[in-house]
């Protein structure tokens, strides 16, 4: 697993102490480890090279020779000088015209029908009336797909007749809208190769036929160097008005973003964080600057705290715990909290590995094993929940039958449930009062 | 190209006449003028421009080092191999005094051969039942694939028969289906949102109970991040295990030749939850290379078996080893 740079740099600059002082090697060390760490982020080796000159002119400065914390201070730098190429936050859709045409491409397999369902969505949330256009002729089923896309997020679907271009689809489709008083048209198209002559040409075409307001680039975020390429290509042969990166509930770097950002010039509006026709999120530079450096993207697990949990059973678990009332009951309840947020893995991974947190793995995380502790504490009655010095053996066996787990489960949950009181009582506990009494922020 | 000088050792002064035309004012300082440039040239088109300006002649310097690891790196085979593979030429090419690109070219061609031949030898399947079972993330190319891999199996006089594993994307059985009826084979399916290890499960007895020598199983894109997806899986691969006894059985893990270094980590995490014999490499008919794959043969000891080259049934070629690593360079 990829360590946070800073952990990185923090290496670096003890391995190579001068007198209080960074010294030149210290930085030449602390640029190479900065120039790895993108390369594995799969930025592109044309961006990194400049970026590191960059980054070297800035760390010259005062403030980073004479600190005494110098990594923080470079990967402060690094993360700003990163945010500041990725561009502006993300915007959303221009709506000019009527319809407003919205158009997406991309190569093969990259989100575009998944995504075109995402912003009828979130337009439809905006009061729209968007219609889809189902113009991927190509690919089998794709037809098929994006009509019951259409009917996931209710929205109706334009598809072709027998025989007819996407050109002369995509002319009648904006006939259709006119016609029928829709606000939206948003276009989905074949995926295709930047490198494809007759395709490229063929979705230049539709592209004049329809003209469209919004021409968006759908790439996937685990893409590789090859990302220079074929965003350049098709921000050649279309004028693209944005990016929308896909896949970003996964683990890659996303990298392609900055190359994306910087070669094709098209501003990242969206990313994609799911299969469902929810997953779309304005783009926010800074947290793509902290996820390609490893820094974890803590703003989005923040954003999606506040989402999935309710803020005064938060509030209400938090107390409990820091006067030490915190029962199995209340773990339970903050268990199903924190499974509100998704996979648990998922959301480790969006934290940053330092401090306490460092030796987290979120690979070894098992999802299974707090469904057990809930089945288990579901299993007591109220009064073992509240006191479970009462669990006797036979009491166990009967948690254990109706919940499918065993008496050793049964046990190790206990014992665990002992360990996290003691910790509440000792040093974990004032630092967790503090988190606790800071948790506020977490709100405002 | 032959002076010393540290400061030139910038590939952006190279070839000034691949310069990228005057930025628009309203650019940010010189910064992404700059990048622009750099990026006008790729990779390979450098290598071009290196290996003519210096009309085939080759020093062996740090800075033809450097170059070897750029054009590696840029194929997306990843830091670390990319430094190992330059590490391994730079010992050769000193050793026997390599004075010409073309043989640099060759000694960098054979050593990743020599990873890609290292991995294990992918397991021969006799005749009699075979089950392949097709994983990967989402939009790799794993459905395509699967028509592919029919269509081979068609051509060798194989009775396929193909399971419908993915109930999750929309219309993902329907795409299945459409590939079985211009392949002419026969799909088992049940309706979207069904549980795969009931859709496997009917699968196999279906291909038992027809004779079937060849089911090939298509499953739901899944990121290897997504515990819960991953489980459900190894919930397919036991249900396999347990109904499919007297079978022989495969699995291929699909990656999408675009992918950069995260393919690493897809291969890793899949391996772990299903044993993967070997890889298919999808999407190689674009500019990317696939250099990844190198990768995974080295850290995961994973074979590459086909490389899917377009979006028809006969776009898949066999893998070889020498004539790949010449394209990762050419
Ligand atoms: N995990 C995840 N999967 C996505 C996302 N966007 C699209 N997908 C999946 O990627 C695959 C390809 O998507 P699709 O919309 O068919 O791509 P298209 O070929 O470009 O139209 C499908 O399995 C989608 O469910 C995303 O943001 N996250
Ligand atoms: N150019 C190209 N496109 C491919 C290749 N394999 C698959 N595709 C395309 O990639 C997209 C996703 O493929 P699909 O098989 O649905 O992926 P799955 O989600 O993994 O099942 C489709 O548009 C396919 O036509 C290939 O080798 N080359
Ligand atoms: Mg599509
Ligand atoms: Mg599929």
């Amino acid at each position: 697993m990829f360590d946070g740079l800073q952990n990185k740099l923090q290496d670096v600059f003890s391995r190579l102490k001068g007198e209080g002082k960074v010294t030149p090697e210290a930085l030449d060390a602390a640029l190479r480890q900065i120039r790895l760490a993108l390369l594995e982020a799969d930025v592109h080796l044309r961006v990194v090279k400049p970026f590191i000159d960059r980054v070297r002119e800035r760390a010259l400065g005062q403030e980073v020779m004479e600190s005494l914390t110098p990594a923080q201070q470079v990967v402060k730098i690094v993360r700003d000088e990163l945010a500041a190429l990725l561009g502006d936050e993300g915007t959303e859709l221009r709506l000019d015209g009527r319809p407003a045409v919205v158009m997406l491409c991309g190569l093969q397999g990259s989100g575009k029908t998944t995504t075109a369902g995402k912003i009828a969505k979130r337009l439809k949330k905006r009061g729209k009336h968007p219609l889809l256009v189902a113009g991927d002729l190509q690919r089998a089923a794709a037809v098929e797909q994006l009509k019951q896309v259409g009917r996931g997020v209710d929205v109706p679907v334009i598809e072709p007749e027998p025989g007819e271009s996407v050109v002369a689809l995509g002319t009648r489709a904006l006939g259709i809208a006119r016609q029928r008083g829709h606000d939206v048209m948003i276009m989905d198209t074949a995926g295709r190769l930047h490198v494809d002559a007759a395709l490229m040409d063929e979705i230049r075409r539709l592209a004049e036929a329809i003209q469209p307001v919004e021409t968006l680039f759908v790439a996937d975020s685990m893409t590789g160097q090859d990302a220079v390429k074929s965003a350049e290509q098709f921000a050649a042969a279309l004028p693209l008005t944005g990016a929308i990166l896909t896949k970003l509930d996964g683990d890659s770097r996303g990298g392609a973003a900055l190359s994306i950002r910087t070669v094709a010039r098209v501003p990242i509006r969206f990313v994609g964080i799911g299969e469902k026709s929810d997953d779309l999120e304005l783009f926010h530079p800074e947290r793509m600057a902290s996820r390609m450096i490893g820094m974890g993207d803590i703003l989005s697990l923040i954003e999606k705290a506040e989402k999935g949990l309710d803020g005064a059973e938060t509030q209400r678990l938090a107390e409990r715990m820091v006067n030490k009332q915190f029962t199995l009951e209340d773990l339970r309840d903050q268990l199903r909290q924190i499974r509100r947020l998704g996979p648990l893995a998922s959301v480790l991974e969006m934290l940053p590995k330092v401090g306490p947190l460092k030796a987290l793995d979120a690979s070894q995380v098992d999802e299974g094993g707090l469904k057990k502790v809930e089945a288990i504490i579901n299993s007591m009655t109220p009064q073992e929940r509240n006191r479970p010095d009462v669990l006797n053996g036979s009491r166990k066996r009967r948690i254990s039958m109706g919940s499918g787990t065993s008496v050793a489960e049964i046990n190790r949950l206990l014992k665990q449930y002992k360990q996290m009181q003691k910790m509440m009582k000792g040093v974990q506990g004032k630092w967790l009062r503090r988190a606790m009494g800071g948790g506020a922020g977490m709100r405002g | 190209m032959a002076e010393k000088d540290p400061k030139k050792n910038d590939v952006l002064d190279l070839a000034p006449e691949t310069r990228a035309p005057e930025e628009a004012p309203t650019e940010p300082a010189g910064f992404l003028k700059k990048l622009t440039r750099g990026l006008f040239m790729t990779h390979t088109e450098l290598l071009e421009k290196m290996s003519s300006a210096m009309q085939g002649k080759v020093t062996l310097d740090e800075r033809t080092f450097e170059y070897l690891e750029e054009v590696l790196i840029g194929a997306d085979l990843g830091v670390e191999t990319s430094l190992e593979l330059v590490e391994r030429v730079r010992r050769n090419a000193r050793k026997e005094q390599v004075g010409s690109t073309e043989r640099l070219r060759k000694l960098l061609a054979d050593e990743i051969t020599e990873i890609l031949r290292d991995a294990p030898v992918p397991r021969r399947f006799h005749r009699g039942p075979l089950l392949t079972l097709v994983v990967g993330v989402n939009g790799v190319g794993k459905t395509t694939s699967i028509a592919k891999l029919t269509r081979r199996a068609q051509s060798e006089g194989q009775k396929v028969l193909l399971a419908a594993g993915d109930t999750f994307r929309a219309a993902a059985i329907e795409q299945l289906a459409l590939w079985g009826e211009r392949l002419g084979v026969e799909v088992i399916r049940q309706g979207q949102g069904a549980d795969p290890g009931a859709v496997v499960y009917d699968a196999i007895h279906a291909a038992r109970a027809r004779g079937t020598d060849r089911l090939i199983i298509d499953t739901a894109g899944r990121l290897h991040t997504k515990d819960h997806l991953m489980a459900e899986l190894g919930k397919v691969r036991r249900v396999i295990d347990r109904e499919a006894k007297d079978w022989q059985v495969q699995t291929l893990l699909v990656l999408d030749a675009t992918t950069g270094q995260n393919a690493l980590s897809q291969a890793r995490t899949f391996s772990q939850v299903v044993p993967i014999d070997g890889v298919l490499l999808a999407k190689l008919d674009g500019t990317a290379k696939g250099g990844m794959a190198v990768a995974v043969a080295k850290e995961l000891r994973l074979p590459v078996l086909y490389l899917g080259v377009g979006e028809k049934a006969d776009d898949m070629v066999e893998f070889r080893p020498r004539e790949f690593a010449a394209a990762l360079l050419g």
